[in-house]
């Protein structure tokens, strides 16, 4: 753990209990009280997440759209100022370098990407070497970022901002003064509940994260680990970068398609996802339940009922939130459709498992 | 953090503890073992009947995050399974030197036992062990 990075919130976690592991090179808290307690605070109060191990990497200049446009497969004209969007990195054989959220600040001017942590350094390598003359910068390190998640997480902020915040709508976001300093407020999140993920600089965070707790204690806020974040994740089945999605997925199989706007004109691996998705694809990500006793995990081979391989588990935990093991995992088309049957390996036993609809929760 | 270390019991570098009574060893997983994992939500364990070598993997409890072999302290056939622990795995994050008992195995070869080490020697290896 020694050569792995702190983010300004390394001592609060400590102080918190916070477990730290090494995660994409950083220090960073798998958990504080326990994973499910954390998981039941975030979908019926409020947690806090110290994600300022995510990149931020800014794209400036009169070609920031074209160059956004040719390296990312949503539709960045679709953006005006104060608005976010999902979205993929592919590269030239239609796999993906990342997923990210790009802000756009100012149309035509100026846009933040927040890239994966484990992803920053490739994907900023990656967007400089196709830059289509824009100004491309990686600000990782001067910001953190924490996320508010929950159905208590708005009131909370704006307790904390003094402002009306709930009139931001989803994948949108607002300039916010926080002690003197531009911080962005976000409406975006990875747990599927109403919230906010806010950027701001390094010299801020620490106060920002003091008055979130304080002022949060009415509402039952918690400071959030990895592990819960992951669980929160798979509930509703948001990908995971490294899990469902890598430099080797096509997003159609990956079920990403409706971030990939084929009709935007050229983008980097365009025709390659376009005839994957004319062709359609080989294998789709889907959703299951165990029918037997068992929790499935990433690497697990799945199974027909004949014992062919038909493909792999992605992802995989006990539900906090239903209490059973769901998991997620790519399967041959022909084999995918809701309430097929198949074997997840585990440990050499084959187990039941049945395709559902998702997300789980 | 402290953690319990009965001092009757044997233990093994990979966190289980044996409590031996003449030939037979009850088995679990330690305070610091249940502590490290995390919440508890699946237990997998042998049938009663089955051969168990020493250092061999007898089951796997998983946490809601990760999967962690179970390995037997030493050689014998397994008489009993704490059914109980597989319907409630929280048994083991509760109570694991007591209620959250794993399995008894009846030993073969009581000189194994050498191989394991006492309760002083573990509480240093779990004193190192910490960060």
């Amino acid at each position: 753990m020694s050569n792995a990075k702190k983010t300004p919130l390394y001592s609060e976690h400590l102080r918190l209990n916070g477990r730290m592991v090494e995660f994409a090179g950083w220090n960073m808290p798998v958990q504080y009280a326990g994973i499910k307690e954390e998981h039941h605070a975030v979908r019926k109060a409020v947690g806090l997440f110290d994600v300022s191990h995510m990149g931020e990497i800014f794209v400036r200049g009169k070609n920031s759209f074209a160059t956004l446009q040719w390296l990312t497969s949503n539709n960045i004209d679709n953006l005006k100022d104060g608005q976010a969007q999902y979205s993929l990195l592919p590269n030239k054989h239609g796999g993906l370098v990342d997923d990210i959220i790009v802000y756009c600040i100012k149309r035509h001017q100026e846009y933040l990407v927040c890239v994966n942590a484990s992803n920053t350094e490739k994907d900023f390598e990656w967007m400089k070497n196709n830059n289509r003359d824009a100004d491309i910068v990686n600000e990782s390190l001067k910001w953190s970022q924490i996320a508010v998640q929950g159905p208590k997480a708005m009131p909370l902020l704006e307790d904390v901002f003094k402002q009306d915040l709930d009139a931001i709508p989803s994948f949108h976001f607002q300039k916010i003064e926080f002690q003197g300093y531009d911080t962005i407020v976000a409406r975006t999140g990875y747990t599927g509940e109403d919230g906010a993920e806010i950027f701001l600089p390094n010299e801020v965070v620490v106060d920002l994260w003091h008055e979130l707790l304080e002022q949060g204690e009415e509402y039952g806020v918690k400071p959030i680990g990895l592990g819960a974040r992951d669980t929160l994740r798979t509930e509703k089945k948001f990908s995971l970068y490294g899990n469902e999605i890598d430099d080797t997925t096509n997003p159609i199989e990956a079920g990403l398609g409706w971030v990939v706007k084929l009709d935007k004109g050229e983008f980097i691996g365009r025709d390659i996802i376009a005839r994957v998705k004319e062709e359609g694809p080989k294998r789709k990500l889907v959703g299951f339940k165990m029918l037997d006793k068992g929790i499935p995990r990433h690497g697990y081979n799945l199974m027909d009922l004949d014992g062919n391989m038909i493909g792999i588990t992605t992802s995989g935990t006990m539900s906090p939130s239903l209490d059973e093991p769901i998991g997620i995992g790519y399967i041959k088309t022909e084999k995918a459709a809701l309430g097929s049957e198949f074997f997840v390996e585990i440990r050499n036993r084959r187990v039941k498992a049945l395709v559902v609809k998702t997300p789980f929760v | 953090m402290k953690y319990l270390v009965p001092e009757d019991y044997y233990y093994t570098k990979d966190h289980e503890w044996a409590q031996v009574d003449e030939n037979i060893v009850t088995v679990g997983i330690t305070d610091y073992a249940q502590s490290s994992l995390g919440e508890i939500v699946y237990v997998e364990l042998p049938e009663e009947g089955q051969k168990v070598g020493q250092n061999d993997t007898f089951g796997v409890v998983e946490s809601v995050k990760a999967v962690s072999d179970l390995y037997s302290p030493v050689t014998g056939t397994v008489i009993e399974v704490n059914h109980a622990v597989m319907e409630e795995p929280a048994t083991l994050n509760d109570d694991p030197s007591n209620d959250g008992w794993l399995i008894r195995i009846e030993m073969d070869n009581e000189r194994e036992l050498a191989n394991l080490i006492r309760a002083p020697e573990y509480k240093t290896l779990i004193g190192k062990d910490k960060k």
